[in-house]
Protein backbone atom coordinates (compact mmCIF):
# COMPACT_ATOMS: atom_id res chain seq x y z
CA UNK A 1 0.00 0.00 0.00
CA UNK A 2 1.50 3.29 -0.61
CA UNK A 3 -0.27 6.02 1.84
CA UNK A 4 -0.47 10.04 1.42
CA UNK A 5 -2.39 12.59 2.80
CA UNK A 6 -4.28 14.04 -0.03
CA UNK A 7 -5.49 11.17 -2.74
CA UNK A 8 -6.39 13.14 -6.19
CA UNK A 9 -8.31 10.87 -8.67
CA UNK A 10 -8.22 12.37 -12.30
CA UNK A 11 -5.31 14.68 -14.15
CA UNK A 12 -7.45 16.78 -15.60
CA UNK A 13 -7.62 20.48 -15.39
CA UNK A 14 -9.54 20.02 -11.98
CA UNK A 15 -7.31 17.55 -10.60
CA UNK A 16 -4.05 19.07 -11.80
CA UNK A 17 -5.15 22.73 -9.76
CA UNK A 18 -6.58 20.30 -6.74
CA UNK A 19 -2.88 19.00 -6.53
CA UNK A 20 -1.08 21.75 -7.44
CA UNK A 21 -2.82 23.84 -4.30
CA UNK A 22 -2.90 20.55 -2.19
CA UNK A 23 1.12 20.29 -2.60
CA UNK A 24 2.11 23.75 -2.46
CA UNK A 25 0.74 24.02 0.88
CA UNK A 26 2.82 21.60 2.51
CA UNK A 27 0.87 18.41 1.64
CA UNK A 28 1.58 14.82 0.97
CA UNK A 29 -0.11 14.36 -2.89
CA UNK A 30 -0.53 11.71 -5.26
CA UNK A 31 -2.55 11.98 -8.02
CA UNK A 32 -3.87 8.54 -10.41
CA UNK A 33 -5.29 9.08 -13.96
CA UNK A 34 -5.76 6.46 -16.55
CA UNK A 35 -4.46 7.86 -19.64
CA UNK A 36 -0.76 8.10 -21.11
CA UNK A 37 -0.45 11.12 -19.86
CA UNK A 38 -1.73 14.32 -17.62
CA UNK A 39 -4.10 16.90 -18.84
CA UNK A 40 -7.24 14.76 -18.77
CA UNK A 41 -9.56 15.27 -22.50
CA UNK A 42 -9.27 19.21 -22.68
CA UNK A 43 -5.25 19.50 -21.92
CA UNK A 44 -4.46 15.88 -24.17
CA UNK A 45 -1.26 16.10 -26.10
CA UNK A 46 -0.60 14.88 -29.00
CA UNK A 47 1.63 11.59 -28.99
CA UNK A 48 2.98 11.78 -32.32
CA UNK A 49 5.31 14.95 -32.82
CA UNK A 50 4.90 15.41 -35.94
CA UNK A 51 6.49 19.15 -35.67
CA UNK A 52 8.85 20.87 -32.77
CA UNK A 53 5.64 22.64 -31.96
CA UNK A 54 5.00 23.16 -28.04
CA UNK A 55 1.86 24.02 -26.04
CA UNK A 56 1.57 28.13 -25.98
CA UNK A 57 4.33 29.47 -23.61
CA UNK A 58 1.72 31.09 -21.16
CA UNK A 59 -1.68 29.43 -21.72
CA UNK A 60 -3.94 28.14 -19.10
CA UNK A 61 -2.35 24.66 -20.19
CA UNK A 62 1.26 25.13 -19.73
CA UNK A 63 1.26 27.17 -16.27
CA UNK A 64 -1.43 24.48 -15.01
CA UNK A 65 1.18 21.62 -15.64
CA UNK A 66 4.01 23.53 -15.03
CA UNK A 67 2.85 24.41 -11.43
CA UNK A 68 1.87 21.37 -10.98
CA UNK A 69 5.43 19.22 -11.44
CA UNK A 70 6.74 22.46 -9.24
CA UNK A 71 4.52 22.06 -6.63
CA UNK A 72 6.10 18.27 -5.78
CA UNK A 73 2.37 15.81 -6.01
CA UNK A 74 3.51 12.64 -7.32
CA UNK A 75 1.53 11.74 -10.31
CA UNK A 76 0.83 8.17 -11.39
CA UNK A 77 -0.42 7.96 -15.29
CA UNK A 78 -1.66 4.95 -16.37
CA UNK A 79 -3.07 3.95 -13.27
CA UNK A 80 -7.32 3.20 -13.17
CA UNK A 81 -9.27 3.17 -9.88
CA UNK A 82 -11.47 -0.01 -9.91
CA UNK A 83 -12.39 0.03 -6.20
CA UNK A 84 -12.62 2.86 -3.44
CA UNK A 85 -13.49 3.17 0.19
CA UNK A 86 -14.19 6.03 2.21
CA UNK A 87 -12.44 4.91 4.97
CA UNK A 88 -9.74 5.62 3.48
CA UNK A 89 -7.92 3.15 0.40
CA UNK A 90 -9.04 2.75 -3.32
CA UNK A 91 -7.10 0.19 -5.43
CA UNK A 92 -5.91 0.85 -9.21
CA UNK A 93 -4.75 -1.32 -11.55
CA UNK A 94 -1.78 -0.31 -14.11
CA UNK A 95 -1.48 -2.13 -17.39
CA UNK A 96 1.52 -1.35 -19.59
CA UNK A 97 2.30 -3.17 -23.13
CA UNK A 98 3.32 -6.44 -20.94
CA UNK A 99 2.50 -6.00 -17.40
CA UNK A 100 -0.22 -5.43 -14.91
CA UNK A 101 -0.01 -4.10 -11.64
CA UNK A 102 -2.45 -3.65 -8.92
CA UNK A 103 -1.91 -1.76 -5.88
CA UNK A 104 -4.15 0.00 -2.67
CA UNK A 105 -3.45 3.80 -2.23
CA UNK A 106 -4.34 4.76 1.25
CA UNK A 107 -5.02 8.81 1.78
CA UNK A 108 -6.70 10.88 4.69
CA UNK A 109 -8.62 12.77 2.27
CA UNK A 110 -9.68 12.22 -1.48
CA UNK A 111 -10.21 14.59 -4.29
CA UNK A 112 -12.28 13.09 -7.01
CA UNK A 113 -11.81 14.90 -10.10
CA UNK A 114 -13.13 12.28 -12.85
CA UNK A 115 -14.14 14.77 -15.69
CA UNK A 116 -16.87 13.58 -17.76
CA UNK A 117 -17.22 11.83 -20.86
CA UNK A 118 -19.28 12.04 -24.28
CA UNK A 119 -23.11 10.90 -24.16
CA UNK A 120 -23.60 8.57 -27.16
CA UNK A 121 -27.49 8.64 -28.57
CA UNK A 122 -28.18 5.39 -30.30
CA UNK A 123 -29.74 5.75 -33.95
CA UNK A 124 -29.39 3.22 -36.80
CA UNK A 125 -26.18 2.80 -37.84
CA UNK A 126 -24.48 4.15 -35.32
CA UNK A 127 -22.38 1.07 -34.76
CA UNK A 128 -20.75 1.56 -38.03
CA UNK A 129 -16.76 1.85 -38.36
CA UNK A 130 -16.52 5.37 -39.28
CA UNK A 131 -19.02 6.81 -36.76
CA UNK A 132 -16.83 8.05 -34.15
CA UNK A 133 -17.54 10.46 -30.86
CA UNK A 134 -16.53 13.91 -31.56
CA UNK A 135 -14.17 14.24 -29.04
CA UNK A 136 -13.27 10.88 -29.47
CA UNK A 137 -12.20 11.45 -33.10
CA UNK A 138 -10.22 14.25 -31.74
CA UNK A 139 -8.46 11.83 -29.22
CA UNK A 140 -7.41 9.26 -31.95
CA UNK A 141 -5.97 12.00 -33.99
CA UNK A 142 -3.83 13.11 -31.42
CA UNK A 143 -2.96 9.62 -31.07
CA UNK A 144 -1.64 9.44 -34.66
CA UNK A 145 -4.70 8.98 -37.10
CA UNK A 146 -4.56 10.47 -40.01
CA UNK A 147 -8.25 12.59 -41.08
CA UNK A 148 -6.25 14.66 -44.15
CA UNK A 149 -8.34 14.95 -47.22
CA UNK A 150 -11.04 12.97 -45.30
CA UNK A 151 -14.88 14.38 -45.79
CA UNK A 152 -16.26 14.57 -41.90
CA UNK A 153 -19.78 15.62 -40.50
CA UNK A 154 -19.47 16.47 -37.03
CA UNK A 155 -22.78 16.20 -35.34
CA UNK A 156 -24.47 16.29 -31.93
CA UNK A 157 -24.62 19.07 -29.50
CA UNK A 158 -22.54 21.29 -27.04
CA UNK A 159 -19.65 23.79 -27.32
CA UNK A 160 -17.11 20.77 -28.06
CA UNK A 161 -18.51 20.34 -31.50
CA UNK A 162 -16.74 23.73 -32.90
CA UNK A 163 -13.68 23.15 -30.86
CA UNK A 164 -13.37 19.40 -32.44
CA UNK A 165 -14.23 20.79 -35.79
CA UNK A 166 -11.31 23.43 -35.62
CA UNK A 167 -9.31 21.10 -34.60
CA UNK A 168 -10.02 18.68 -37.66
CA UNK A 169 -10.25 21.25 -39.91
CA UNK A 170 -6.82 22.06 -39.32
CA UNK A 171 -5.65 18.50 -39.41
CA UNK A 172 -6.36 18.49 -42.99
CA UNK A 173 -9.82 17.22 -42.61
CA UNK A 174 -12.98 18.37 -45.10
CA UNK A 175 -15.86 19.40 -43.13
CA UNK A 176 -19.12 18.83 -44.30
CA UNK A 177 -20.72 20.21 -41.98
CA UNK A 178 -20.94 20.99 -38.24
CA UNK A 179 -24.57 19.81 -37.46
CA UNK A 180 -25.93 20.92 -33.46
CA UNK A 181 -29.65 20.01 -32.66
CA UNK A 182 -29.56 22.86 -30.23
CA UNK A 183 -31.77 25.45 -31.51
CA UNK A 184 -30.28 29.00 -33.82
CA UNK A 185 -32.39 31.29 -31.02
CA UNK A 186 -30.89 29.55 -28.38
CA UNK A 187 -27.57 29.66 -29.46
CA UNK A 188 -27.43 33.06 -30.64
CA UNK A 189 -28.76 33.88 -26.73
CA UNK A 190 -26.17 32.06 -25.67
CA UNK A 191 -23.86 33.43 -27.59
CA UNK A 192 -24.70 36.83 -26.03
CA UNK A 193 -24.50 35.82 -23.08
CA UNK A 194 -21.08 35.21 -23.88
CA UNK A 195 -19.87 38.78 -23.93
CA UNK A 196 -19.53 39.55 -20.04
CA UNK A 197 -16.77 37.01 -21.09
CA UNK A 198 -14.40 37.83 -23.75
CA UNK A 199 -12.42 34.86 -23.16
CA UNK A 200 -14.54 32.29 -24.34
CA UNK A 201 -16.26 34.93 -27.08
CA UNK A 202 -12.59 35.14 -28.51
CA UNK A 203 -12.37 31.51 -28.43
CA UNK A 204 -15.73 31.14 -30.24
CA UNK A 205 -14.66 33.54 -32.84
CA UNK A 206 -11.10 31.65 -33.49
CA UNK A 207 -13.07 28.66 -33.94
CA UNK A 208 -15.44 30.33 -36.30
CA UNK A 209 -12.61 31.99 -38.45
CA UNK A 210 -11.04 28.54 -38.88
CA UNK A 211 -14.45 27.50 -40.45
CA UNK A 212 -15.34 30.41 -42.19
CA UNK A 213 -16.24 28.20 -45.48
CA UNK A 214 -18.10 25.28 -43.36
CA UNK A 215 -21.75 25.38 -43.08
CA UNK A 216 -22.80 25.43 -39.41
CA UNK A 217 -26.62 23.74 -39.06
CA UNK A 218 -28.20 24.61 -36.08
CA UNK A 219 -31.48 22.82 -35.01
CA UNK A 220 -30.28 20.28 -37.19
CA UNK A 221 -29.50 16.10 -36.27
CA UNK A 222 -27.84 12.92 -37.85
CA UNK A 223 -30.89 10.52 -38.15
CA UNK A 224 -29.24 7.78 -39.83
CA UNK A 225 -25.53 6.31 -40.79
CA UNK A 226 -25.27 4.35 -43.72
CA UNK A 227 -23.07 2.09 -45.79
CA UNK A 228 -22.54 0.78 -48.93
CA UNK A 229 -24.16 -2.32 -49.08
CA UNK A 230 -22.23 -5.28 -48.00
CA UNK A 231 -19.16 -3.08 -47.06
CA UNK A 232 -19.89 -2.06 -43.44
CA UNK A 233 -18.29 0.90 -43.99
CA UNK A 234 -19.94 4.37 -42.89
CA UNK A 235 -20.87 5.95 -46.75
CA UNK A 236 -23.00 9.35 -45.70
CA UNK A 237 -25.22 9.92 -42.96
CA UNK A 238 -29.19 11.76 -43.28
CA UNK A 239 -29.49 14.94 -41.26
CA UNK A 240 -33.01 16.38 -40.40
CA UNK A 241 -33.89 19.97 -39.39
CA UNK A 242 -37.38 18.38 -38.79
CA UNK A 243 -39.27 19.23 -41.96
CA UNK A 244 -37.14 17.74 -44.76
CA UNK A 245 -34.16 15.35 -44.47
CA UNK A 246 -30.76 14.68 -46.92
CA UNK A 247 -27.79 12.92 -47.38
CA UNK A 248 -24.55 14.15 -46.12
CA UNK A 249 -21.90 11.65 -48.41
CA UNK A 250 -18.85 11.47 -45.57
CA UNK A 251 -16.11 9.17 -44.77
CA UNK A 252 -16.39 10.10 -40.72
CA UNK A 253 -19.22 11.04 -38.60
CA UNK A 254 -17.72 12.70 -35.59
CA UNK A 255 -20.73 12.66 -33.09
CA UNK A 256 -21.78 13.48 -29.75
CA UNK A 257 -24.48 14.84 -27.17
CA UNK A 258 -22.25 17.18 -24.94
CA UNK A 259 -20.87 15.38 -21.50
CA UNK A 260 -22.04 13.29 -18.96
CA UNK A 261 -19.71 13.04 -15.56
CA UNK A 262 -17.90 10.35 -14.44
CA UNK A 263 -19.69 9.54 -11.55
CA UNK A 264 -18.80 5.82 -10.62
CA UNK A 265 -16.28 6.51 -7.89
CA UNK A 266 -18.37 8.85 -5.74
CA UNK A 267 -21.36 6.32 -6.44
CA UNK A 268 -19.13 3.62 -5.00
CA UNK A 269 -18.20 5.62 -1.71
CA UNK A 270 -21.78 6.38 -1.64
CA UNK A 271 -21.70 10.24 -1.93
CA UNK A 272 -25.04 12.33 -1.99
CA UNK A 273 -26.00 13.40 -5.61
CA UNK A 274 -27.96 16.09 -6.62
CA UNK A 275 -29.79 14.81 -10.24
CA UNK A 276 -26.73 13.14 -12.02
CA UNK A 277 -23.99 15.33 -10.36
CA UNK A 278 -22.17 14.62 -7.48
CA UNK A 279 -23.33 17.42 -4.05
CA UNK A 280 -20.73 19.47 -3.00
CA UNK A 281 -20.69 22.72 -0.68
CA UNK A 282 -18.77 26.05 -1.52
CA UNK A 283 -15.45 23.98 -0.56
CA UNK A 284 -16.26 21.17 -2.51
CA UNK A 285 -16.78 18.98 0.17
CA UNK A 286 -19.27 16.26 -0.64
CA UNK A 287 -21.75 14.35 1.70
CA UNK A 288 -18.75 12.11 3.33
CA UNK A 289 -15.93 13.66 5.69
CA UNK A 290 -12.46 14.07 3.51
CA UNK A 291 -13.96 13.37 0.40
CA UNK A 292 -14.05 16.51 -2.26
CA UNK A 293 -14.98 16.55 -5.67
CA UNK A 294 -14.33 18.61 -8.37
CA UNK A 295 -14.86 19.88 -12.02
CA UNK A 296 -17.44 18.56 -14.32
CA UNK A 297 -19.15 15.65 -11.63
CA UNK A 298 -20.30 18.53 -9.75
CA UNK A 299 -22.06 19.93 -12.96
CA UNK A 300 -20.15 20.13 -16.60
CA UNK A 301 -19.10 23.99 -16.74
CA UNK A 302 -16.06 23.57 -18.66
CA UNK A 303 -11.82 23.96 -18.03
CA UNK A 304 -12.55 27.37 -16.19
CA UNK A 305 -14.95 25.84 -14.24
CA UNK A 306 -12.71 22.81 -13.41
CA UNK A 307 -9.86 25.11 -12.74
CA UNK A 308 -10.88 26.99 -9.95
CA UNK A 309 -12.90 24.52 -8.17
CA UNK A 310 -9.63 22.21 -8.46
CA UNK A 311 -8.37 25.04 -6.62
CA UNK A 312 -10.85 25.20 -4.05
CA UNK A 313 -10.57 21.37 -2.88
CA UNK A 314 -7.04 21.91 -2.91
CA UNK A 315 -6.76 24.58 -0.85
CA UNK A 316 -9.72 23.07 1.80
CA UNK A 317 -7.62 19.83 1.86
CA UNK A 318 -4.66 22.05 3.14
CA UNK A 319 -6.81 23.51 5.89
CA UNK A 320 -6.52 26.94 3.69
CA UNK A 321 -9.36 29.91 3.27
CA UNK A 322 -10.89 29.56 -0.21
CA UNK A 323 -12.98 33.02 0.41
CA UNK A 324 -11.37 34.50 -3.08
CA UNK A 325 -12.32 32.12 -5.28
CA UNK A 326 -15.81 32.03 -4.05
CA UNK A 327 -16.75 34.44 -6.79
CA UNK A 328 -15.37 33.28 -9.46
CA UNK A 329 -16.55 29.89 -8.56
CA UNK A 330 -20.16 31.34 -8.62
CA UNK A 331 -19.82 32.77 -12.44
CA UNK A 332 -18.58 28.51 -13.19
CA UNK A 333 -21.71 27.37 -11.51
CA UNK A 334 -23.78 30.03 -13.41
CA UNK A 335 -22.24 29.18 -16.82
CA UNK A 336 -22.79 25.22 -16.62
CA UNK A 337 -26.43 26.06 -16.01
CA UNK A 338 -26.52 28.43 -18.94
CA UNK A 339 -24.75 25.06 -21.09
CA UNK A 340 -27.26 23.10 -19.67
CA UNK A 341 -30.08 25.17 -20.95
CA UNK A 342 -28.86 25.62 -24.00
CA UNK A 343 -28.10 22.29 -24.99
CA UNK A 344 -30.86 20.36 -23.86
CA UNK A 345 -31.35 17.43 -25.78
CA UNK A 346 -34.45 17.72 -28.17
CA UNK A 347 -37.75 15.50 -28.20
CA UNK A 348 -36.57 14.39 -31.48
CA UNK A 349 -33.81 12.46 -30.40
CA UNK A 350 -35.82 9.83 -28.55
CA UNK A 351 -37.35 8.65 -31.76
CA UNK A 352 -34.24 8.03 -33.76
CA UNK A 353 -33.80 4.52 -32.27
CA UNK A 354 -35.41 1.55 -34.24
CA UNK A 355 -36.74 -1.79 -32.88
CA UNK A 356 -33.38 -3.23 -34.57
CA UNK A 357 -30.65 -0.46 -33.33
CA UNK A 358 -28.41 -1.61 -31.23
CA UNK A 359 -28.42 0.41 -28.10
CA UNK A 360 -25.66 -1.94 -26.11
CA UNK A 361 -22.97 -1.92 -27.57
CA UNK A 362 -20.87 -4.71 -25.69
CA UNK A 363 -23.41 -6.83 -25.64
CA UNK A 364 -25.89 -5.98 -29.16
CA UNK A 365 -28.84 -5.65 -27.36
CA UNK A 366 -31.51 -4.39 -29.71
CA UNK A 367 -33.83 -1.45 -28.51
CA UNK A 368 -37.07 -3.98 -29.07
CA UNK A 369 -35.81 -5.87 -26.62
CA UNK A 370 -35.28 -2.99 -24.06
CA UNK A 371 -38.32 -1.10 -24.59
CA UNK A 372 -40.65 -3.41 -22.80
CA UNK A 373 -38.58 -4.01 -19.73
CA UNK A 374 -39.55 -2.38 -17.17
CA UNK A 375 -36.33 -0.92 -15.47
CA UNK A 376 -31.97 -1.47 -15.33
CA UNK A 377 -32.50 -4.69 -13.63
CA UNK A 378 -34.89 -6.28 -15.34
CA UNK A 379 -33.20 -5.51 -18.63
CA UNK A 380 -29.77 -6.47 -16.94
CA UNK A 381 -31.37 -9.98 -16.03
CA UNK A 382 -33.50 -10.17 -19.30
CA UNK A 383 -31.06 -8.94 -21.96
CA UNK A 384 -27.56 -7.98 -20.56
CA UNK A 385 -27.73 -4.89 -21.34
CA UNK A 386 -25.11 -2.66 -19.74
CA UNK A 387 -23.61 -6.08 -18.37
CA UNK A 388 -20.59 -6.17 -20.76
CA UNK A 389 -16.96 -4.85 -20.05
CA UNK A 390 -17.98 -0.46 -20.55
CA UNK A 391 -20.43 -1.92 -17.66
CA UNK A 392 -23.08 0.51 -19.05
CA UNK A 393 -21.00 3.63 -19.67
CA UNK A 394 -22.43 4.00 -22.97
CA UNK A 395 -25.72 2.99 -22.63
CA UNK A 396 -26.54 4.19 -19.28
CA UNK A 397 -26.52 7.84 -20.06
CA UNK A 398 -28.41 6.58 -23.55
CA UNK A 399 -31.06 4.30 -21.66
CA UNK A 400 -31.70 7.18 -19.06
CA UNK A 401 -32.24 9.92 -21.99
CA UNK A 402 -34.24 6.70 -24.22
CA UNK A 403 -36.67 5.00 -21.39
CA UNK A 404 -35.83 7.21 -18.40
CA UNK A 405 -34.51 4.27 -16.20
CA UNK A 406 -31.91 5.71 -13.63
CA UNK A 407 -28.91 3.96 -13.39
CA UNK A 408 -28.82 1.00 -10.67
CA UNK A 409 -25.91 0.00 -7.76
CA UNK A 410 -22.70 0.67 -8.96
CA UNK A 411 -19.95 -2.18 -8.00
CA UNK A 412 -16.74 -2.98 -8.19
CA UNK A 413 -14.21 -3.47 -9.93
CA UNK A 414 -15.30 -0.54 -11.89
CA UNK A 415 -13.35 -2.04 -14.90
CA UNK A 416 -13.24 -5.27 -15.87
CA UNK A 417 -9.52 -6.58 -14.34
CA UNK A 418 -7.64 -9.53 -14.80
CA UNK A 419 -7.96 -12.54 -12.11
CA UNK A 420 -4.60 -13.34 -12.06
CA UNK A 421 -3.41 -9.32 -11.56
CA UNK A 422 -6.21 -9.16 -8.22
CA UNK A 423 -4.38 -11.99 -6.74
CA UNK A 424 -1.11 -11.11 -7.36
CA UNK A 425 -1.14 -7.55 -5.46
CA UNK A 426 2.72 -7.11 -6.05
CA UNK A 427 2.90 -3.35 -5.65
CA UNK A 428 5.27 -0.68 -6.74
CA UNK A 429 8.09 0.84 -5.54
CA UNK A 430 6.99 3.66 -3.41
CA UNK A 431 9.98 5.57 -4.90
CA UNK A 432 7.99 5.63 -8.33
CA UNK A 433 7.82 8.91 -9.31
CA UNK A 434 6.32 9.41 -12.93
CA UNK A 435 6.14 13.46 -12.32
CA UNK A 436 7.05 13.99 -15.88
CA UNK A 437 4.83 12.82 -18.43
CA UNK A 438 6.43 9.82 -19.88
CA UNK B 1 10.17 20.40 -38.94
CA UNK B 2 11.45 17.04 -38.06
CA UNK B 3 10.08 13.78 -39.32
CA UNK B 4 8.65 11.06 -36.12
CA UNK B 5 10.49 7.76 -35.87
CA UNK B 6 8.57 5.05 -37.59
CA UNK B 7 8.45 1.60 -36.19
CA UNK B 8 6.97 -1.17 -37.59
CA UNK B 9 4.20 -3.48 -35.88
CA UNK B 10 1.90 -6.84 -37.22
CA UNK B 11 -1.99 -6.34 -36.88
CA UNK B 12 -4.16 -9.33 -38.40
CA UNK B 13 -0.44 -10.74 -39.92
CA UNK B 14 0.45 -7.48 -41.91
CA UNK B 15 3.26 -5.54 -41.21
CA UNK B 16 2.80 -2.07 -41.00
CA UNK B 17 5.01 1.26 -40.15
CA UNK B 18 3.47 3.85 -37.79
CA UNK B 19 4.95 7.05 -36.70
CA UNK B 20 6.73 6.64 -33.33
CA UNK B 21 3.67 7.41 -30.40
CA UNK B 22 0.92 6.22 -32.09
CA UNK B 23 -2.16 4.55 -30.03
CA UNK B 24 -2.70 1.20 -31.30
CA UNK B 25 -6.37 2.22 -31.51
CA UNK B 26 -5.43 4.63 -33.96
CA UNK B 27 -2.73 2.53 -35.93
CA UNK B 28 -6.12 -0.03 -36.65
CA UNK B 29 -7.65 2.59 -37.69
CA UNK B 30 -5.03 3.58 -40.17
CA UNK B 31 -4.93 -0.28 -41.10
CA UNK B 32 -8.71 -0.13 -41.94
CA UNK B 33 -9.18 -2.83 -39.66
CA UNK B 34 -11.47 -3.15 -37.28
CA UNK B 35 -10.34 -3.31 -33.36
CA UNK B 36 -13.28 -6.35 -32.91
CA UNK B 37 -16.13 -8.44 -33.95
CA UNK B 38 -18.70 -8.26 -31.61
CA UNK B 39 -21.08 -10.75 -30.11
CA UNK B 40 -23.67 -10.45 -33.16
CA UNK B 41 -20.37 -10.68 -35.75
CA UNK B 42 -20.42 -6.92 -36.59
CA UNK B 43 -16.84 -5.07 -37.44
CA UNK B 44 -16.45 -2.89 -34.63
CA UNK B 45 -14.16 0.21 -34.44
CA UNK B 46 -12.95 2.67 -31.44
CA UNK B 47 -15.69 4.69 -30.38
CA UNK B 48 -14.93 7.55 -27.50
CA UNK B 49 -10.79 7.62 -27.90
CA UNK B 50 -10.96 8.22 -24.00
CA UNK B 51 -10.66 4.33 -22.69
CA UNK B 52 -14.66 4.72 -21.62
CA UNK B 53 -16.23 2.66 -24.21
CA UNK B 54 -14.28 -0.52 -24.87
CA UNK B 55 -14.94 -0.88 -28.38
CA UNK B 56 -11.20 -0.47 -29.53
CA UNK B 57 -10.18 -3.71 -27.37
CA UNK B 58 -8.30 -6.36 -29.26
CA UNK B 59 -5.64 -8.59 -28.85
CA UNK B 60 -2.40 -7.06 -28.07
CA UNK B 61 1.02 -9.47 -27.90
CA UNK B 62 -1.27 -12.19 -27.23
CA UNK B 63 -3.10 -10.57 -24.19
CA UNK B 64 -7.17 -10.44 -25.23
CA UNK B 65 -9.47 -7.46 -24.29
CA UNK B 66 -6.67 -4.45 -24.50
CA UNK B 67 -7.88 -1.14 -24.76
CA UNK B 68 -6.09 -0.14 -27.35
CA UNK B 69 -6.72 3.64 -27.23
CA UNK B 70 -4.93 3.32 -24.25
CA UNK B 71 -1.62 1.95 -25.46
CA UNK B 72 1.25 3.30 -27.54
CA UNK B 73 2.37 1.18 -30.41
CA UNK B 74 5.72 -0.83 -30.14
CA UNK B 75 8.10 -2.09 -32.33
CA UNK B 76 7.33 -5.37 -33.01
CA UNK B 77 4.04 -5.45 -31.55
CA UNK B 78 1.28 -7.69 -32.81
CA UNK B 79 -2.57 -6.51 -32.99
CA UNK B 80 -5.54 -9.12 -33.73
CA UNK B 81 -9.03 -7.90 -33.67
CA UNK B 82 -10.64 -8.99 -30.61
CA UNK B 83 -13.88 -10.38 -29.92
Amino acid sequence: MIRTEVLVIGAGPAGIAAATAAAANGRKVIVLDDNLAVGGQIWREQTVQKDDRRPHNGSAKQQGLEALFRSGAQVYAGWSVFDAHASGTVEAIKRSGHEEIVDEFGFDRLILATGARERFLPFPGWTLPGVVGAGGLQALVQGGYSVAGKRVIVAGTGPLLMAVAAHLAEQGARIGAVVEQAPGPKLARFAGSLFIDPAKLMQGARYRAALWNVPYRTGCWVVEATSGGDSQQLQAVRVSNGVRTWTEPCDLLACGYNLVPNTEIASLLGCAFNGSFVEVDERQRTSLPNIFCAGEPTGIGGVDAALVQGKIAGLSCAGKDTQALQRKAAAGRAFAQRLERTFALREELRSLVQDDTIVCRCEDVPFARLRDRNGWTDAKLQTRCGMGPCQGRVCGPAVEFLLGWKSVSVRPPLFPVPFEALCSQSGVPETENASSQN
Amino acid sequence: MRMPESLSIQINGAACRVAQGTTVAAALLLADQASRISVTGEPRAALCGMGICFECRAIVNGIAHRRTCQILCEQGMTVESGQ
